[in-house]
């Protein structure tokens, strides 16, 4: 009975150390960055553009790219993804149409990120002679994000109660009445959390921008979706890989700005569906 | 009345348009990597271009085989997968079972920003941290090898492996658990004998998405494996993986030429091998769910 006991205690006590062997990295990989970031971080390196070959001087562009980049996925991914979750929720029976249906988003979510680089290339930048461009960025992100979107909308759909509607229909609304103004309503917290999830996913994404937007060194502002941009994770790739002797204050500095700007869209996701969860009364 | 009636059918139509969006553009995606992949066969056969044993892409003329850079992608994913599936399993287990609620939320919640990480900002610090940390240990004359790439991608695959897990343990019903302890099992006793066997499709799910997201790689990989693309002898050399090759050499590539295209067909390859390792995970879940 002693050992039984005992084992217990040594197994639980090494599933302990299994978890701060995860934990303990992230926590210091934040602490670093922040640490090291914090003293490049002021107005002149937000608002300037690059200067002396990267070197010196603000990462603006790269930033103004970036937010870009993110609204266009999202402009673009939210409309097709919604629609498709209110399909899979509302609409969808359960037959092969509906399997293939799930069995592609799941591969739309497996795809590797590379490889939508290279989709984007083909189609918007070669074929549809979109060129790298903003437009060419945003369409191959959306299509990257398009599977969390409709995950998450779908979840948050599903999981308003049936009852819900159908007091709607007894009350003689039709089916996308009840949708409009019962189901959606009640949805929003949880599509909203996948939007913005969506957001974090294509603001901190590389691949998928190297061929179809990302400029190497362009220092100014985007004049039109057919422009080219900088963007913040390729721009960390570049300044840690590609230019050498770059100040290490730069570099942590344009790493800490993104790590911020990917973090908070995920904590304010994380905020939102939490009181959500607090607030729902079903 | 009647505008009303074709609002809402114009609306069911869009939604309906919508819904099959998905296998539009899996089917364009294929579509589009065998258009432009496809066209270096006419010059390569598949077998030299996956069993070749040389990748010199700008040589005259272009050596393309992409052995090495399979072996490079196997020796980091399974590096990865050595590292990452005992600690992301025992991690769920720890989540599942035994943190106290309220540990048990932080947690979760750290899981979830580790997750959110991007893959250049992982490269970047690899890069400041661990790769001189792996040149001075194993006394290399280069810290970007194999090794580093594989535990930089076991940190990439363990909040996918985390998660899964943790939902598989969660999703057993609790009448197994009450049942094992009122024959007198312990608490590992039952998590050990009863709760793994009865997780088990959907931990092993959980395992081939991890893997899954560690072969899909690019950013993180191409910043610290160290780019050689060599078949590599040990795990502490450099080496290149089909993703960082794409990813690299993309750039540089004509429009149109023969490098371009084999890179095209790298992508096919990859979209081939993250389709099966989805399709098997998949039913590995709704195995559980039966």
């Amino acid at each position: 009975m002693r050992n039984t006991q005992r084992s217990q205690k040594i197994a639980f006590f090494f599933l302990f150390l299994a978890t701060l062997l995860i934990v303990l990295p992230v926590g210091l990989i934040i602490v670093i960055i922040v640490q090291k970031g914090l003293p490049a971080i002021n107005w002149q390196f937000l608002s300037d553009i690059p200067r002396q070959g990267m070197r010196s001087g603000g990462i603006f562009p790269a930033i103004v790219g970036t937010l870009y980049l993110v609204f266009g996925a999202i402009f673009f991914a939210l409309p097709i993804g919604l629609l498709a979750a209110i399909y899979l929720s509302e609409y969808a029976k359960d037959n092969l149409l509906n399997r293939i249906i799930k069995l592609a988003i799941i591969n739309l979510s497996g795809v590797p990120s590379v490889v939508y680089g290279l989709f984007g290339l083909a189609l918007f930048v070669v074929f549809l002679k979109f060129g790298a461009s903003i437009l060419s960025g945003s369409l191959t992100l959306g299509i990257m994000i398009l599977p969390i979107i409709i995950t998450t909308s779908r979840e948050a759909l599903e999981s308003v109660p049936q009852s819900f509607r159908e007091v709607s229909f007894s009350l003689g609304a039709s089916k996308w009445q009840t949708i409009r103004h019962i189901v959606l309503p009640n949805a929003i917290p949880g599509i909203l959390t996948g939007t913005i999830l969506g957001l974090g996913r294509a603001a901190g994404e590389t691949a998928p921008i190297l061929f179809t937007v990302a400029a190497f060194y362009l220092p100014r502002l985007p004049k039109s979706i057919f422009d080219q941009a900088m963007a913040l994770p390729y721009h960390l790739y570049v300044i840690s890989t590609q230019v050498p002797n770059v100040d290490e204050k730069v570099r942590y500095g344009t790493a800490l700005v993104l790590l911020f700007l990917v973090l908070m869209m995920n904590l304010v996701a994380i905020i939102i569906r939490y009181n959500f969860r607090k607030k729902k009364k079903w | 009345m009647n505008l009303r009636k074709f609002k809402e059918f114009f609306i069911q139509k869009l939604i309906l348009i919508c819904g099959l969006a998905s296998i539009f553009f899996v089917a364009l995606i294929f579509l589009f990597l065998t258009k432009e992949g496809l066209a270096v066969f006419k010059s390569l056969s598949p077998i030299n271009f996956i069993l070749g044993k040389s990748w010199y892409p700008i040589s005259e003329p272009a050596q393309l085989g992409i052995l090495p850079l399979i072996f490079g992608s196997l020796m980091v994913t399974l590096g990865a997968a050595i590292i990452s599936i005992p600690i992301g399993v025992a991690c769920a287990i720890y989540i599942a079972e035994i943190a106290p609620l309220r540990i048990k939320e932080i947690l979760k919640a750290g899981i979830e920003l580790l997750a959110a990480i991007p893959s250049v900002v992982l490269g970047f610090i690899g890069m400041v941290t661990l790769v001189p940390w792996v040149k001075s240990t194993f006394h290399l004359p280069t810290g970007l090898t194999a090794l580093s790439g594989s535990i930089i991608l076991a940190f990439m695959a363990m909040p996918t492996i985390v998660s899964v897990a943790e939902d598989a343990l969660y999703s057993v019903p609790k009448s197994y658990k009450e049942g094992a302890f009122a024959l007198g099992a312990t608490h590992w006793q039952t998590i050990y004998r009863v709760l793994l066997p009865a997780a088990s499709s959907g931990i092993v799910a959980a395992v081939m998405l991890g893997i899954g997201r560690v072969i899909g790689e690019t950013m993180a990989v191409m910043m610290i494996t160290g780019n050689a693309a060599v078949i590599p002898q040990s795990i502490l050399v450099p080496v290149r993986t089909l993703t960082a090759t794409i990813a690299a050499e993309m750039g540089e590539a004509v429009v149109g030429s023969e490098h371009y295209f084999a890179l095209f067909a790298i992508g096919i390859v990859l979209f081939i091998m993250s389709f099966m390792v989805n399709v098997t995970a998949d039913l590995f879940l709704h195995k559980r769910n039966r």
